[in-house]
């Protein structure tokens, strides 16, 4: 059994992404998602300090402090990219507006809850940036996390530890074991790694899995893990 | 007298500026950040702040000058979280209690600001509503759905940065400059913009990306 690496996870998710759709990507490995997009398939990246059509990172003669997204990242903008201010960013966020919002997260709970804002690190303070909007208002919240904390401690629960950012409002998660979508009878599994059973998959999460019929295994390209 | 609203001297445009005063900082990410006009401030030597910026502790941001120079009683923002492994002046600060934090989801942080400068002094927002960030504030249910109550952001002065400026304080932004400027600029009884060239010729009136009426100054500083 291989785990997936974290471009692995981003290609997964990418995957489902459909043509036409506007999409923000949270810091971490949301952000890779853009560049796993499969070829041809035309999707509008917002990026909420207030790129709508944000397009890859800039070269090193391309770079423009001027131009980033919400990740202080030096950027490019997509062709038929405009750019506006926070306020207009904002309301097309909390208007509904989003098709889909992957975030990164802490721990994510089986009524759809999402932590992903205070891990109550030690005397760092809060980072909250657009989290909320966003995972109060997309269409669809979608959480790339690993499966487990480093410790090994489930980050799939019954019910959320640290902080929410927003209740129940989770609908796909995308591991590094497994592709699950979150309903009213909680985690249902739908594609694992290969070579994990169903009993070890449980065995890391803290919250009961349901496994769909149709429950399939998760074909990655080999990807090199790189920042 | 025609209006002419470019000025060379910072320090003289915020001499009406005094301790306790409340501040709006605009910039995202290294874009937009006035920090010709901030270290100006600083060299002010006022006190007791209150900043809003969107984030207290962005390396490339020059708000931390002034909270290096405990020059700052409180920060409005939604990001408080230092890069590096030491703690940010910002953190160290609020850590030892001695500033005040109200952090806000980015999305509040921004509509309160444009609601200070709309004449709106409240709004319902579902952003945060069932987060810690929400507690002690009003909720109302419209349709079915949950909000919280916010309350709009005002300032005495407001520092931006933008690209070209004219005698009018009429603004362009280049790349994602704009951010929060333009709700900043109609926020504040004193607004002061920081451009790469000021002209005095006017901007095309399709070209203007904020209405020199709510700029009162324009100072150049000839580089991007």
């Amino acid at each position: 059994m291989k785990k997936l690496n974290r471009q692995q996870m981003a290609w997964r998710a990418a995957q489902d992404l459909q043509e036409g759709m506007l999409v923000n990507l949270g810091l971490g490995m949301p952000v890779a998602c853009s560049q796993y997009v499969p070829h041809g398939r035309e999707i509008v990246f917002q990026s909420e300090n207030g790129i709508i059509g944000a397009g890859p990172l800039a070269g090193k003669n391309a770079a423009d402090p001027d131009l980033v997204d919400a990740g202080s990242r030096q950027i490019t903008v997509a062709i038929g990219g405009v750019v506006i201010d926070s306020v207009a960013s904002f309301a097309m966020i909390r208007g509904g507006h989003i098709d889909v919002t992957l975030l990164g997260a802490f721990e994510v709970a089986a009524n759809g809850d999402l932590a992903n804002w205070d891990s109550r690190m030690p005397d760092k303070g809060p980072l909250v940036g657009g989290a909320m909007d966003l995972a109060a208002s997309a269409k669809a919240v979608w959480v790339i996390m690993e499966h487990t904390t480093r410790k090994g401690a489930p980050r799939l629960l019954d019910t959320c530890t640290l902080p929410l950012t927003a209740p129940t409002c989770v609908k796909r998660v995308y591991t590094d074991l497994a592709v699950l979508s979150v309903g009213p009878a909680g985690f249902t599994i739908h594609e694992i790694i290969p070579g994990l059973s169903q009993a070890g998959l449980q065995a890391v999460t803290g919250a009961k899995l349901t496994f769909a019929p149709d429950c399939g295994v998760i074909n990655a390209p080999d990807l090199t893990d790189e920042e | 007298m025609a209006i002419d609203k470019r000025i060379t001297s910072a320090t003289e445009a915020m001499q009406g500026i005094k301790d306790g005063a409340t501040i709006m900082l605009s910039g995202f990410g290294g874009s937009g950040f006035a920090n010709t006009l901030i270290t100006a401030l600083r060299n002010l030597g006022l006190r007791d702040l209150t900043i809003v910026a969107n984030s207290a502790t962005h390396p490339l941001a020059k708000t931390q000058i002034l909270i290096e120079a405990k020059q700052v009683r409180k920060v409005i923002c939604s990001a408080a979280r230092g890069r590096g492994k030491d703690l940010s002046a910002f953190e160290e600060q609020w850590k030892a209690g001695t500033i005040e934090l109200e952090v806000l989801a980015q999305g509040t942080f921004a509509e309160r600001i444009r609601a200070g400068g709309a004449g709106i002094p409240a709004f319902y927002t579902p952003s945060a509503v069932g987060t810690d960030l929400a507690n002690g504030k009003e909720i109302r249910r419209f349709n079915g759905r949950d909000y919280v109550l916010e309350t709009a952001i005002e300032a005495d002065l407001t520092l931006i940065r933008g690209d070209i400026g004219d005698r009018f304080g009429n603004l362009t932004f280049r790349g994602s400059q704009a951010n929060f400027g333009p709700a900043m600029a109609t926020a504040a009884k004193l607004v002061i913009a920081e451009v790469f060239t000021a002209q005095e010729a006017p901007i095309a009136p399709d070209r203007v990306m904020l209405p020199g009426v709510f700029v009162d100054h324009v100072l150049a500083v000839g580089s991007r």
